[in-house]
């Protein structure tokens, strides 16, 4: 019956990017838990031929692929059907289109698992289950009478290892015979009054759970905290009662052999393990990765190929004034050679091939001014075309997708909700919980990858206070890049006072923020999954799609920066704003009239600001002063719109002023105490 | 028997669940698999108060602040 009511169902009226499919083709979805190897099983259906989409208005990426006639869908791992983040609206979205659902569950967890399970079959879903880590079933002595699991639950159910490619032939059976569960009896008697009204079984049951979306678009009232308590009750003791009595364990005691998991959570090894970790990752992402990596994309491909060719092309219809620098000689000999083209490049056919010569030179440094103002601003220094594609392409690509990978390794391995654990009570007295060191952590890689990831974080105060922190205090890679170098030089007590002062702003801004932003944040209430090996082509194919989804949902902000910045540039009110600023710089910072063009580029792109600072003759305290001022100021211009897309106009502009007033009133203060 | 807060458990001991507080968190704990009645070991505590629980082999980690709203009982 409820089958016949899955076919008429049509939601003209609903986002959905499963809409535009083909009439009459067939959905799979794959559903489960976090970490049940749901993947795997996609992979093996679906062959090598994948879309790769990004959800509407979030980042969660799906993945869709073909098997046989029938179209296959994996969905964000989840531990029920509703709404409480992004990835469970995606997967509730997918499984409300699913023509038959192929539900993945980790035998070693039934409990856990069966619940998603069961909610699927009261949906009136066409469902087969595929239990999967069968081998470490036997390894554990638990048995489980899958004969008798399938008689209670009413759907086939096969068993499967995904990991050693065991069972997978099961899965044309699987597909072949899902059918409809056994639902419990008072189910229909609940429902019924919201099945004439909404059409669709799975629809009514996630209105009576209380969904206030569906419950929205089909303009019904959603069922109360207390009717969603009810059913959830109800389906746990269903699902501990099949549980029971399939379930046998031989080993006496549950005991569960993971002894690097408990390691990793009590801070006296813990914290050994976490100094252990971000070492290997400095080495990764802060050495190999933002130095030699980046210095070869931005420098060699970025500067030296594709802006020397494109700039040289333009001036082949522009007028314009290159200077080429050859830097790798000996002072005396250093050699600047300057090439006006009043027309453009072709005027001269001598000039030109003096300069083609020239500027190809290994060490050549080229420089473009373009005199047209519009060139200036498609081409120029800041150019939205030239620079927005090397900073995108050239230097933030292969750091993200570092960050990434590093993300999807610890998080395939299970460390991650563990430092999320051990951390939970220090991030507590900054109104966070644990889960917020995610975040935070990619917040030193880009403060834009991280200000899209703080979605994650369970309320919206947590989301400001977390946003808040990113934007004022944590340096992103590529200004670390900057400060390091001009700390390593400045000495040791520089680099005491800058740390001392950012730590203290960090914990002085979280504290107030804790204390008077109202509401409550959220407690921690996170699964620990086992620890184990990452698998790399799964942590490839996260990376992937996460550096995707973030390229495609970030780029489109740096040109409109770099637009709003050249316009400034062009129009000469990014010298008006240096001159208002002087006065400021050299008072109360104590620092040379030039830096406030420093702090002005700071705006565009963090690490220009820092920048900055290399070519003025700075004392190591002067260049304390300014690396805090520098690292306290407002985040790159594309951060900025992020946050202003994330968290609203209103308070993302008072965290983007309050930041300039508190880099500007901390780092002038520390100037008056030490110069 | 007295009823105590979770987080005033010691480490390595059973306990059943007398009640949960109610809205989205008990959902989300039914879900994972915490309910009341359940018999759960507190496998570990953390400095500060976070507690690690495990029932069967999972292991679920539940902050200072939400331990403090679930009731319980030992069971010696």
């Amino acid at each position: 019956m409820s089958d016949k009511i899955e076919h008429n169902e049509h939601h003209p009226h609903f986002e959905n990017p499963l809409d535009h499919t083909a009439d009459g083709t067939k959905k799979i979805v794959l559903a489960g838990n976090p970490n049940v190897g749901k993947s795997l099983f996609f992979n093996y259906l679906s062959g090598t031929y994948v879309d790769v989409s990004n959800f509407p208005g979030t980042t969660v990426s799906i993945t869709k692929g073909y098997y046989k006639n029938f179209e296959v869908y994996d969905t964000p791992g989840v531990y029920g059907v509703s709404s409480f983040n992004d990835e469970e609206k995606v997967a509730r979205d997918i499984i409300l289109e699913a023509d038959l659902i192929l539900n993945v569950v980790n035998s070693l967890h039934l409990e856990r698992d069966l619940f998603l399970t069961m909610q699927l079959i009261d949906m009136g879903k066409k469902l087969a289950v595929i239990l999967n880590f069968n081998d470490e079933l036997k390894k554990r002595n638990i048995k489980i009478d899958t004969d008798e699991l399938s008689k209670l639950l009413g759907v086939p159910v096969f068993e499967t290892s995904a990991v050693k490619k065991i069972g997978f032939e099961h899965l044309d059976n699987a597909v072949d015979q899902a059918c409809v569960g056994i639902q419990p009896d008072g189910l229909h008697h609940l429902l019924h009054e919201k099945l004439n009204r909404i059409g669709s079984q799975a629809e009514a049951l996630l209105v009576a759970e209380g969904d206030e979306i569906i419950a929205a678009k089909h303009e019904v009232e959603c069922g109360s905290g207390d009717d969603r308590e009810f059913i959830y009750v109800q389906r746990r003791n269903r699902v501990n009662e099949v549980v029971s009595s399939v379930e046998r364990e031989d080993s006496s005691k549950g005991v569960f052999f993971n002894t690097l998991g408990k390691y990793s959570l009590v801070p006296v090894t813990g914290i050994p393990i976490l100094i252990f970790i971000l070492s290997v990752l400095y080495v990764f992402i802060g050495d190999f990765v933002s130095q030699r990596v980046v210095t070869f994309t931005e420098k060699t491909m970025g500067k030296k190929y594709f802006e020397y060719y494109l700039k040289t092309y333009v001036a082949e219809f522009t007028p314009s004034t290159i200077t080429v620098t050859l830097t790798n000689q000996p002072d005396s000999l250093k050699r600047t050679k300057e090439f006006t083209f009043k027309e453009n490049l072709n005027e001269d056919q001598k000039v030109k091939a003096d300069y083609m010569h020239v500027s190809r030179e290994e060490d050549a440094d080229v420089n473009f001014k373009f005199t047209n103002p519009f060139m200036k601003l498609l081409f120029g220094e800041f150019g939205v075309v030239s620079m927005t594609i090397t900073y995108l392409l050239f230097l933030l690509l292969p750091l993200v997708a570092a960050f990434y990978f590093s993300m999807a390794l610890l998080e395939d391995s299970g460390y991650l909700p563990r430092l999320a654990t051990m951390l939970d009570r220090t991030m507590n007295k900054i109104g966070l919980n644990g889960r917020a060191v995610i975040p935070i952590m990619l917040g030193f890689g880009c403060v834009t990858m991280a200000t899209i990831t703080t979605r994650l974080l369970g309320s919206e105060r947590e989301k400001t206070i977390a946003t808040a922190i990113l934007q004022y205090v944590i340096p992103c890679s590529a200004q670390l890049a900057v400060i390091a170098v001009l700390l390593s030089g400045a000495g040791i007590v520089p680099l005491f006072i800058y740390v001392a002062v950012i730590f203290s702003t960090l914990v002085a801004i979280s504290t107030f923020l804790n204390k008077f932003l109202p509401g409550q944040s959220t407690p921690l209430l996170i699964d620990l999954p086992m620890m184990r090996i990452p698998r790399l082509d799964n942590a490839f194919k996260k990376t992937f799609f996460r550096t995707y989804g973030f390229m495609k949902e970030a780029s489109v902000w740096f040109f409109v920066g770099a637009l709003s910045v050249g316009i400034l540039d062009v129009t000469e009110l990014l010298h008006l704003f240096q001159d208002i600023l002087a006065p400021v710089t050299t008072h109360w910072l104590k620092l040379p009239k030039e830096a406030a063009t420093a702090f002005v580029m700071g705006v565009v792109r963090r690490d220009f600001g820092a920048a900055g600072l290399f070519h003025l003759a700075l004392n190591p305290m002067q260049i304390t002063v300014a690396l805090i001022t520098i690292t306290l100021f407002v985040p790159c211009i594309a951060a900025f719109i992020i946050m202003i897309k994330e968290r609203g106009i209103k308070e993302g502009l008072i965290i983007w002023f309050s930041a300039w007033l508190l880099a500007f009133l901390i780092g002038g203060v520390v100037a008056q105490i030490v110069i | 028997m007295r009823n105590k807060t979770l987080d005033t458990i010691k480490k390595g001991t059973s306990f059943t669940i007398i009640q949960l507080p109610s809205g989205t968190v008990k959902v989300q704990l039914i879900r994972l698999g915490l309910s009341e009645g359940d018999t759960i070991l507190c496998l570990e505590r953390l400095p500060g108060g976070t507690v690690i629980l495990q029932k069967h082999r999972q292991e679920i980690a539940v902050g200072y602040e939400l331990a403090k709203l679930i009731i319980v009982q030992t069971t010696q």
